[in-house]
């Protein structure tokens, strides 16, 4: 016991006085969150519109202001024709192309379907795909009261004509804000990194100045070895959960709904996993350089694959499949579970128990391989 | 368990020790004895196999075969017993660069589980021995690389180990700091410390009290400094003053009664198969070849001619 304190109490230290990587533990993952808070916005707003009003009636003008009046459009530019919307959707000035057709007006009062067309710049999938889906709801809506207006014309009838209107209330997130899901998550990511980048490199270096060496010949034992390598950057990540939640709660106005305890708990399950990751990192580079590059090839698909940025449902079938061994695919929806909707073990045991057997296996398998090339 | 604490006769006993590692055998065989209060010097040329053998001497790496007892403990066998009772010191001078020098020493001493007043005893021996007083407080990283070394043979001895083995542990070191280093380790001898001591440095092999050889996994040749020179030498050799070229060195290895010839400092050394009958006619030779200005005399030979002497004869 009093070695992997001694072992805790160097790597400390050493951690103190480096003076490099101290702001790279504490400030950087506060940045992050910021950053990401701030920039991170999955909900699109401006889309930037160019309008080619060839009726030029009021209905024109009534659509084309319920375009504008939603905040999610604006417009950029008036044309004439069609041939100049091109111009701007290739230049980038505009993502929406919007050509109302002449005689949208007399359509709609003659009861004929009328027509707009709309042209949409696809190249970013996610700013295209939202701008549709807007536009679509916009349009719906319109027809809709369009319809009421001449149904409520004919009165006689309305009685026995019942519509259905979907009432949306979203819980958890009321206001669909990206930064509360961002905060959550960043909790994982930043965890993710943090603890395996620091895990390895701690490892790497010693290996790389001699002092892994140095310490085999002691009557060290192994386990004592890894456990004091450890313990500091898991007492360093429960600062920075502390860090990340206080912040995201003072700074953005994140509730925290749920029992910090629990969320504590399940970070040690979700710790092993990312301190085993950095262990295995660690036995497989010869240096600090290599460590960190390894690692990062190891979170790049694990962050990617885990529902932080991009939802797993709209992945393709065997990608999904790969997303089952992703640790922090189970941890995010703890956090957020936690976090946002304030559940606790009954509706997250599931999930807390798959992360902990991924903790044992992949902490596991890793203690295995670091023990077998301890010598090398 | 067979401890035999204390009383055991001989340090290192090994007996057909052998390492094979996939495709080549890095340690062939070898056996030898170190005795208590001796400092052995392990030599030979790298990747001969010395490392591989100090590792298995410390319990780190599984012998493939044959015995070997280090204080009285077999080293496959219990090795854990024998790492509180050794010490190690590598030519990287194994610190912590970004700790002060008390706090390497209150490391390896806490690793070692020294108690706070014994702990405190030996920091201020290992402070004295190695000349550290006034420095406690300064990071290792700003030693000289002559303090290094001795903070490390400090680091390696803080929990006062019967036996230390050092491998290559004067490497990069300026002369003074190799001579004090080296009476550190006379001392440490004489106060019955074993020492088990590798080099590439042929004056310091001259210090030891037996020296080993090993080459290509196996060893050579085992004995005092003056027993190796006066078994391992076949012939004699005698020392050529001239300008040190190429063309001198070709002319003498072109002489009659030559066997070999290389530069050993500013002289050339040949070996010859009697001095008495083969000096005047290297003389005579390279005389007719123009050379002036030369004298040839013989000479007693030293470790490094019964070295290469060894290499060439195993080749």
């Amino acid at each position: 016991m009093k070695r992997i304190l001694m072992l805790a109490k160097k790597e400390i230290i050493q951690l103190l006085r480096d003076k490099r990587m101290l702001p790279l533990v504490f400030v950087a993952p506060l940045l992050q969150l910021i950053l990401f808070g701030y920039v991170v916005q999955t909900e699109v707003k401006h889309i930037g519109v160019v309008l080619a009003d060839n009726d030029r009636t009021a209905e024109s003008r009534i659509i084309t202001e319920k375009f504008t009046n939603t905040g999610y459009f604006e417009i950029e530019q008036r044309v004439n024709g069609e041939s100049q919307i091109t111009k701007y959707i290739r230049s980038g000035q505009a993502t929406l192309g919007l050509i109302i057709p002449k005689g949208y007006q007399s359509s709609i009062k003659n009861g004929r379907t009328a027509e707009l067309m709309l042209v949409l710049d696809g190249s970013d999938a996610n700013i295209g795909l939202q701008a549709q889906q807007y536009a679509a709801g916009i349009i719906a809506a319109r027809s809709q009261e369009i319809m009421n207006h001449k149904l409520n014309s004919i009165k006689a009838i309305t009685s026995r004509i019942s519509t259905v209107e979907s009432r949306v209330r979203v819980w958890y997130n009321p206001d669909l804000k990206s930064v509360n899901f961002m905060v959550s998550g960043l909790i994982g990511m930043i965890l993710t990194v943090i603890t395996t980048i620091l895990t390895s490199v701690a490892i790497v270096k010693e290996r790389e100045r001699g002092t892994l060496e140095q310490l085999i010949v002691t009557p060290i034992k192994r386990w004592e070895l890894i456990l004091g390598k450890i313990l500091p950057f898991v007492v360093i990540s429960f600062i920075e959960v502390g860090l990340i939640i206080s912040t995201g709660m003072l700074w953005f106005g994140v509730p925290f709904k749920g029992n910090i305890l629990l969320l504590l708990a399940l970070c040690v399950a979700f710790l092993f996993t990312t301190v085993g990751q950095g262990l295995l990192v660690s036995t497989v580079s010869r240096t600090q350089h290599q460590a960190q590059m390894t690692a990062w090839f190891f979170m790049m698909p694990a962050v990617m694959f885990s529902g932080f940025i991009f939802p797993i449902e709209n992945m393709p079938k065997i990608i999904q499949l790969v997303t089952y061994l992703v640790p922090l695919r189970y941890f995010l929806v703890i956090v957020r579970g936690i976090f946002l909707k304030g559940v606790g073990m009954e509706a997250l045991w599931d999930q807390a128990l798959i992360l902990t057997l991924l903790g044992i296996l992949i902490f596991g398998v890793s203690v295995f391989r670091f023990q077998k090339r301890f010598a090398d | 368990m067979s401890k035999t604490n204390g009383s055991y006769e001989k340090s290192i006993v090994v007996d057909g020790l052998t390492k094979k590692f996939v495709g080549f055998t890095a340690v062939d065989g070898i056996s030898f004895d170190v005795r208590r209060g001796e400092i052995f010097g392990f030599l030979g040329p790298n990747g001969s196999g010395k490392s591989t053998t100090i590792r298995m001497l410390c319990g780190i790496l599984e012998p493939s075969g044959g015995n070997a007892s280090v204080l009285g403990i077999d080293v496959a066998a219990h090795p854990e017993e024998i790492k509180q009772r050794i010490g190690y010191m590598s030519q990287k001078f194994s610190l912590y660069d970004d700790l002060t020098v008390i706090e390497n020493l209150d490391f390896y001493g806490g690793i070692y589980g020294l108690k706070n007043d014994h702990l405190a005893g030996r920091k201020d021996f290992v402070l004295e021995m190695a000349g550290l007083k006034g420095r406690e407080h300064e990071l290792a990283a700003n030693l000289s690389t002559g303090w290094k070394q001795r903070l490390a043979l400090g680091c390696a001895i803080i929990h006062e180990p019967e036996m230390v083995f050092l491998d290559e542990p004067t490497g990069g070191v300026d002369p003074v700091s190799r001579r004090n280093f080296w009476e550190m380790l006379y001392h440490m001898a004489e106060t019955g410390t074993t020492l088990f001591v590798t080099t590439h440095y042929m004056d310091e092999a001259e210090h030891c009290h037996r020296l080993g050889f090993i080459y290509q996994g196996k060893m050579i040749a085992l004995g005092t400094p003056d027993q190796l020179k006066q078994q391992h030498m076949r012939g004699e050799v005698i020392e050529i003053a001239i300008d040190t070229s190429q063309e001198a060195l070709r002319a003498v290895v072109g002489a009659p009664g030559v066997d070999e010839a290389y530069f050993y400092g500013a002289t050339i050394h040949a070996k010859v198969g009697s001095v008495k009958r083969d000096m005047p006619a290297v003389g005579k030779h390279l005389k007719s070849l123009g050379f002036k200005g030369f004298s040839v005399q013989s000479v007693q030979p030293s470790l490094e001619d019964v070295f290469v002497n060894l290499i060439q004869d195993t080749r």
